[in-house]
């Protein structure tokens, strides 16, 4: 176990804990938005943000990439934290103006707008906390959506924004964006995300249409299990 | 090609290679570097290849890298038997033909020389090349000496030692002047831990910008856990205004492979990477020639020297993105990913290049380790500020007379930089401040001038060593553009990962905009700081955490000028369009038209002889009228 203390509390956590996690298992809040628990952490965000303190030297880490160490003194709230972080809501108001979540997030830490920002119009409620991205490449394995472009012009989106070949319509980009920024419909048979249309299946058992089909087709793929037994919706397995 | 497996074979090659350096009867250098060949250093080559086959002279012709002095290139260079090596400055190819003629009567009647050298060091070696037998020709006496040009003066060379000197595609010529024979001492007669603690001893820190001691990192990614390490040199070199590291790649590629082949002996790594922006072509194609030599002579690949140590090094080109120069970025882009940085928190000498133990330490830093091995930490380590050890190379560039590439000691004062070295301002106009480390430094006023040039003083006063830009200002740059100029520069170049950067830079790049525009607005500046420091502390990597920087240090050392922008709506150094008028002074103007006839938007009227008026309406603010006149009559507030 490792010991620390984080705003003036002591603390002991396992080998490995990120500060944020530590933090929150012992009642101390801290703002986040793009750790997302079944993706791996980037960090892009920055509103998790802690000033880390090992004797002389002091330094703002994330807290959702920053490990537990031996004796660091971990502070949540100081003025140096909140200047970050006032900054980056205040940055992310001004992209996605139109984003209950990031109103909603600025309005419980008490941040007003910057009126010095000019809002932006064209960003929709994407704030680049790549999730999506990740839960495609690294939980569904396709990687049907990347990044493109660099700085303020980054996207997110499949390949030259054409449809994609191998996005298989199961919405968990949609399920994992902090601000629902990706739009997913469905109606009774189709589901509609990423600008392709994608047929759905009806369960066997009680005739819900419940996933897609290309979603179920790679499913059996990846899994060896055959498609006919896929074809039962999970309240009827 | 043979093989070099023992001390012999690397002195048989040097053999070769001094006579390849020094061949006896008359011998012609170019300078062939980017800086050589953008002033018309080809056309050159060409015609003294013509001229001297037309002529059918048994003249030798080479080609070399950059001396540094670009400011008088295209350079030649003549060496004969015996006589002090004679430096050619802004040759032309319509001169030529006087050239020769002067080398066959042997006088300098036509064109003179710009230096002489009667004497050089072969730093690795401890040694000096004596061109003359310490006699020097009458007609030569009056050309001043290498060391008496006030340029090279207070200059040391050791990562730029062979630029210049050496032909780069040629490894004897390299083994001729020393090179090589730290490999050899290290491979064979000292420990990996005795080479690291030699590094240590040197205080050698990292040229790249950061200034972390090479020989602590060395130590870290040696004990570092993993069989499978490697070294990777840093050539992505994007900084506005420097080329320190292209200089060194493309004039003595084969420093940095013996520094990076000791490196990997030093930290148990089997293989290397250089990576080098695609926008240095000739670096990249003498890098490439050089390692194929020294492959094909044994001294990368399997069993160097005959001991148990393989080695070998790959080259991977850039794509163009500023921040692929930062450690974690390069490494995703050598990966094959995009080059976007990750957090740092775990270092790279631990986890870096597909997970492995990495040390990734940049050009000039690898240039100086065989010269160190050779001559010894404490003897590199003697030079220099405490602190701050050896030399650094810098491009010094702006408005300085002479521009070009220094390597000087670290701790010089600023001042001996800008006045002694680079020769002062042009135009008698005042220095106004000089930008260091990039976009990422600062700039360092006027008034600092005495402060000493290493890590730590750069430091202090809110600047950077950075890679070693040092961009010189006169009293007509505006502080405020030049701080937009940057932050418009790295608002392309953030990757978009984090918020902080991304968003942030934009903004503060909106603001100055406004600014420079005349639409600043009061509480401005206060906004710009209070960004500063959460940008700073909040990004992802150094490109974000050191982006405001420019900002911040104009502020803090011209704040008058943001004040005078946004209060009194004025460019005191009259740059910024919106804030400035041009004005015809009619008691200067003597109506000679010129200044009408250049206007390109027509809006100066006259009759001949009289003064001439301009038209505020339609005037575009060029400033091609003031250029143009003769009386100084025309003024800009």
């Amino acid at each position: 176990m490792v010991n620390f203390i984080i705003d003036g509390k002591k603390i002991s956590a396992e080998k490995g804990t990120m500060v944020l996690e530590a933090a929150r298992a012992n009642g101390i809040d801290i703002p986040s938005l793009c750790a997302h628990e079944a993706v791996s952490r980037s960090g892009a965000c920055r509103l998790c943000v802690v000033e880390a303190k090992k004797g002389k030297r002091s330094k703002i880490v994330t807290s959702c990439l920053y490990p537990v160490e031996e004796g660091i003194i971990i502070e949540t709230k100081n003025e140096r934290v909140l200047n970050v972080r006032r900054l980056v809501i205040q940055l992310l108001l001004a992209r996605c103006p139109e984003s209950e979540v990031i109103r909603d997030l600025a309005k419980e830490l008490g941040i007003e707008p910057e009126p010095r920002f000019v809002p932006d119009k064209d960003k929709g409620k994407c704030i680049l906390c790549r999730s999506c991205v990740r839960v495609c490449e690294e939980i569904v394995g396709v990687s049907a959506i990347g990044f493109s472009g660099r700085g303020a012009n980054k996207v997110v989106g499949t390949p030259f924004q054409e449809n994609s070949a191998v996005c298989i319509g199961c919405g968990a980009c949609a399920f994992v964006c902090p601000t629902g920024h990706i739009q997913m419909t469905t109606t009774e048979d189709t589901r509609k995300i990423w600008d392709r249309t994608f047929k759905m299946k009806k369960c066997d058992v009680c005739g819900r249409y419940f996933a897609p089909e290309d979603q179920l087709q790679y499913i059996s793929k990846k899994t060896g299990v055959p498609l006919k037994e896929l074809a039962v919706c999970t309240d009827c397995r | 090609m043979k093989k070099i497996n023992t001390l012999d074979d690397l002195k048989k090659a040097g053999d070769k290679g001094l006579k390849s350096l020094f061949p006896g009867g008359v011998k012609i250098t170019v300078g062939m570097a980017t800086s050589g060949i953008a002033s018309g250093a080809g056309e050159v080559y060409e015609a003294l290849s013509a001229e001297i086959k037309k002529r059918k002279l048994p003249y030798i012709l080479a080609k070399t890298g950059s001396m540094g002095m670009d400011c008088i290139e295209p350079l030649v260079d003549i060496i004969e038997k015996d006589k002090p090596r004679l430096a050619y400055g802004k040759m032309t190819a319509a001169k030529v033909p006087q050239l020769i003629d002067q080398i066959i009567k042997g006088d300098i009647d036509a064109i003179k020389p710009v230096y002489r050298v009667d004497e050089e060091d072969v730093i690795a070696k401890r040694e000096k090349k004596h061109y003359t037998k310490g006699m020097v020709p009458e007609y030569l006496k009056g050309i001043p000496t290498f060391n008496e040009v006030p340029f090279y003066k207070k200059q040391i060379k050791i990562a730029t030692r062979n630029c210049g000197i050496i032909d780069p595609e040629n490894i004897e010529e390299y083994i001729a002047r020393g090179g090589y024979l730290a490999l050899q001492k290290a491979l064979t007669s000292l420990s990996p831990e005795a080479v690291i603690e030699e590094v240590i001893k040197s205080g050698l820190r990292g040229r790249g910008g950061g200034g972390f001691p090479a020989g602590i990192k060395w130590q870290s990614c040696r004990s570092a856990h993993g069989d499978i390490k490697y070294v990777i040199c840093n050539g992505d070199e994007g900084d506005p205004g420097a080329y320190m590291d292209r200089s060194v790649m493309e004039g003595d590629p084969h420093t940095v492979i013996e520094g990076m082949i000791i490196g990997a002996y030093a930290i148990g790594a089997q293989e290397g990477f250089i990576y080098v922006r695609n926008e240095y072509p000739l670096a990249v194609a003498n890098l490439t020639k050089a390692i194929e030599e020294a492959r094909s002579r044994g001294l990368l690949g399997k069993n160097i020297f005959g001991t148990n140590f393989s080695f070998d090094i790959k080259i991977s080109k850039g794509a163009g993105a500023f921040v692929c120069g930062e450690s974690t970025a390069l490494m995703a882009s050598l990966e094959g990913k995009a080059g976007e940085p990750r957090a740092k928190y775990i270092h790279t000498v631990e986890h870096g290049l597909w997970d492995r133990p990495s040390n990734l330490n940049n050009v000039e830093t690898w240039a100086n380790v065989p010269v160190i091995i050779a001559r010894s930490g404490k003897w590199f380590s003697e030079i220099g500020a405490p602190h701050s050890t050896g030399t650094k190379v810098f491009s010094l560039v702006g408005k300085i007379n002479n521009i070009g590439l220094v390597e000087v000691p670290m701790g010089i004062p600023l001042k001996d930089i800008i006045f002694d070295v680079g020769g002062g301002i042009p135009g008698g106009r005042k220095f106004k401040a000089v930008q260091t480390g990039g976009p990422s430094g600062g700039c360092i006023p006027a008034s600092m001038m005495d402060l000493s040039v290493d890590f730590d003083a750069l430091w202090e006063a809110g600047s950077m060593m950075g890679s070693g830009g040092m961009i010189v200002m006169d009293e007509k740059t505006c502080m405020v553009d030049l701080a937009r100029y940057f932050i418009e520069f790295l608002v392309s170049e953030s990757c978009g990962k984090c918020t902080p950067c991304r968003e942030g830079i934009r903004r503060m790049n909106d603001m100055l905009h406004d600014i420079c525009a005349g639409k600043g607005r009061e509480g401005d500046v206060e906004l710009l700081e209070s960004m500063a420091k959460g940008i700073v502390d909040g990004s992802l990597c150094a490109l974000g955490g050191s982006a405001p920087n420019p900002v911040l240090s104009t502020i803090k050392y011209f704040r008058d000028e943001y004040d005078a922008h946004i209060k009194q709506k004025k460019c005191p150094a009259g740059v910024c369009r919106a804030l400035i008028r041009y004005e015809i002074d009619a008691k200067k103007c003597t109506g000679c038209g010129v200044c009408a006839k250049k206007c390109p938007s027509a809006c100066i009227t006259g009759e001949k002889k009289k003064a001439h008026k301009i038209n505020q309406k339609k005037c575009i603010k060029c400033g091609i009228c003031m250029e143009s006149c003769k009386f100084d009559a025309i003024t800009v507030a």
